[in-house]
């Protein structure tokens, strides 16, 4: 495969997405595609659909209709877990840490490296896990003093900044951030944008669901917009306004 | 959030300084006061009998420590293991009589054990896969183990008629005689009977037998998968699932090792004492929760160290003793230990208060 199609053929692509809750179309209908490399924000009012898109494309939810491609292959998940397994990694809002752990357990939860002690006694590798949590941190141009330190005393961009590094260190093909700045104070924010902006130059594609026009236009390359569970826009970031994306997100003309 | 961050993240960090060392001052503060205060409490053979006498305490404590870390609580570990010493009392008098004396213990154990991991099993399965609140599924496994021991035992203790029995549970593995000696395992031969009480024993078997599991429970909580997913479970049980933790069947064996370290408790009480008693670990409840709460583990889950709980064990322990050693009235145990869980829990959640805001 030559370099040409490489960059040409989407990480991910989702056609004719549907799904109901009983007689209600959460979504209907919504194809899109992310390419390597690239920010993609995900606009739309509460209830327009987004979550429930993002669900299906993290596993969370099975679609009633439609196709899943990863780098071209169609997947179909089970679950979040199969979802991860594949390259796809969400953070959610909460960013599903456990405040009383470290930064570094925090970033191998569930799949940590073991050591055996004597042959026989099988004990957690922190060690490793410490030099494996540096290198992430560092790829991704985060500072966190003292690793060590229970989640619970660090700030929330420090945070947020761990979520993204686990996500990373296990070679997400895609990322998905569900409102990443939603708690944050401006400095924070920005952290996060930097953040962003450095998984956009490694290669890896992000999505970000957000309301706050700020982030949407601080990092997004393409936004997609949704109302009443359909797409009803799909514009560079650079050739629309603030104006132009609320008309679209409520339906005026 | 925001510009004060700095200060709260301070404060933070000296609440969790002080909630990690009162315990281990305010034991050296009573070891010093009791054997400043207390005739005979600093004495080699003292000092033995209090270990000996916490054993049980602390072995069952440190089940209620993988508990209470994950975020539930055990209040059936004190008559599961009385339902236990019951079972095993009553295996151990129907071997033979030629049985060595290993083998009734092994097969005392074993039966209680087995009584014991189906109240675990049960615990675990109500909680994990039903989603019972820990504390309604163990109250109910309290009246049920309770029940059980009383029916089995007919509401009398069981004695034991094994021959060496209370050697095991009372002997020592070195002795000393001011005239004839060290001797190993067993007292020296041929001392008179007025002659003994000149005899002094180092390291109580039970003693060892505590430390051995204290060893284990440590190593296994700090340092393996298992005892690390024990606290994510505790600290976010949410994330622990979504980051692929298996968290009912990590519960289900949590609530299984709480009902293991009963049962060998349960056999601990039964070659002390000679006897088995539904009833044996009625104390239990109070003590192994202000063990574990006092040595640091938080109720909120997520928290907590075998050392701590084997401080706040000590604690418990020493209390006991000075009070006897001082003649005041050991009730008063009861009371102090109730003040000290309460002071403990209230450091917990100030701690807990302090990082929400």
């Amino acid at each position: 495969m030559d370099a040409q199609t490489t960059t040409h053929e989407p990480v991910l692509r989702a056609t004719g997405l549907v799904k109901r809750f009983g007689g209600l179309t959460a979504v209907n209908d919504v194809s899109l595609d992310i390419h390597p490399g690239e920010v993609v924000a995900l606009a739309g009012d509460n209830g327009a659909g987004k979550s429930t898109l993002i669900k299906m494309i993290s596993g969370v939810y099975r679609p009633d209709g439609g196709h899943i491609y990863l780098e071209g292959k169609e997947i179909t998940m089970a679950s979040p877990l199969e979802a991860r397994a594949l390259g796809i990694e969400t953070i959610y809002q909460d960013l599903a840490l456990c405040e009383n752990l470290d930064a570094t357990v925090n970033i191998f939860l569930g799949r940590e490296p073991t050591k055996r002690l004597f042959g026989i006694f099988k004990q957690v590798d922190r060690g490793h896990m410490l030099a494996e949590s540096n290198k992430v941190l560092e790829r991704l141009d985060i500072k966190i003093p003292n690793l060590r330190r229970p989640i619970r005393q660090m700030s929330g961009g420090q945070r947020q900044a761990v979520a993204i590094a686990r996500a990373v260190y296990w070679n997400a093909r895609l990322v998905i951030m569900d409102e990443p700045t939603a708690a944050l104070g401006v400095p924070e924010q920005r952290k996060v944008h930097e953040l962003v902006k450095t998984l956009k130059s490694q290669n890896v594609p992000v999505i970000i669901i957000s309301h706050n026009m700020q982030d949407i236009f601080a990092v997004a390359d393409r936004i997609i917009v949704m109302r009443r569970g359909q797409k009803v826009g799909d514009v560079r970031a650079a050739e629309v306004t603030d104006d132009d994306l609320v008309s679209l997100m409520v339906g005026a003309t | 959030m925001g510009v004060d961050s700095h200060q709260t993240y301070s404060r933070h960090a000296w609440l969790d300084t002080i909630s990690r060392i009162w315990a281990w001052l305010f034991l050296l503060a009573m070891v010093l006061f009791f054997s400043l205060a207390g005739e005979g409490f600093f004495t080699a053979f003292n000092l033995q009998a209090i270990l000996a006498n916490m054993a049980i305490l602390t072995i069952i404590a440190m089940g209620q420590t993988y508990v209470i870390i994950s975020g539930g609580i055990d209040l059936s570990a004190g008559w599961v293991m009385g339902m236990a010493a019951v079972i095993s009392a009553t295996v151990m008098n129907s071997l033979p009589e030629t049985t060595p004396v290993w083998l009734v213990v092994l097969s005392g154990l074993g039966v209680g054990l087995a009584a014991a991991w189906i109240a675990g099993l049960v615990n675990g399965i109500l909680i994990a896969r039903l989603n019972v609140p820990p504390f309604i599924a163990t109250l109910g496994m309290f009246g049920i183990a309770r029940g059980i021991g009383f029916l089995l035992s007919g509401g009398m203790p069981v004695p034991i008629y094994v021959k060496g029995l209370g050697f095991l549970g009372n002997g020592f593995l070195l002795y000393y005689h001011p005239t004839v000696g060290w001797s190993f395992l067993t007292p020296p031969a041929g001392l008179a009977q007025a002659d003994l009480r000149n005899l002094t024993g180092y390291f109580p078997f039970v003693v060892i037998v505590m430390l051995v599991l204290l060893l284990i429970a440590h190593l296994v909580l700090s340092r393996t998968q298992f005892g690390l997913h024990t606290y994510a479970i505790g600290g976010n049980k949410e994330a622990a699932m979504r980051a692929g933790i298996p968290v009912a069947r990590r519960l289900v064996t949590i609530y299984m090792l709480s009902a293991t370290f009963a049962a060998i408790a349960g056999l601990v009480y039964n070659v002390r004492f000679t006897n088995g008693a539904a009833n044996a670990g009625e104390a239990m409840l109070l003590d192994t929760v202000a063990a574990v709460v006092i040595g640091g583990a938080s109720l909120f889950g997520g928290a907590g160290t075998v050392i701590g709980t084997l401080i706040g064990a000590l604690i418990i322990s020493v209390l006991a003793n000075g009070l006897v050693i001082m003649r005041v009235n050991p009730f008063w145990q009861f009371i102090a230990v109730g003040i000290v869980i309460i002071i403990a829990v209230l450091i917990d959640q100030a701690r807990a208060q302090f990082a929400q805001e």
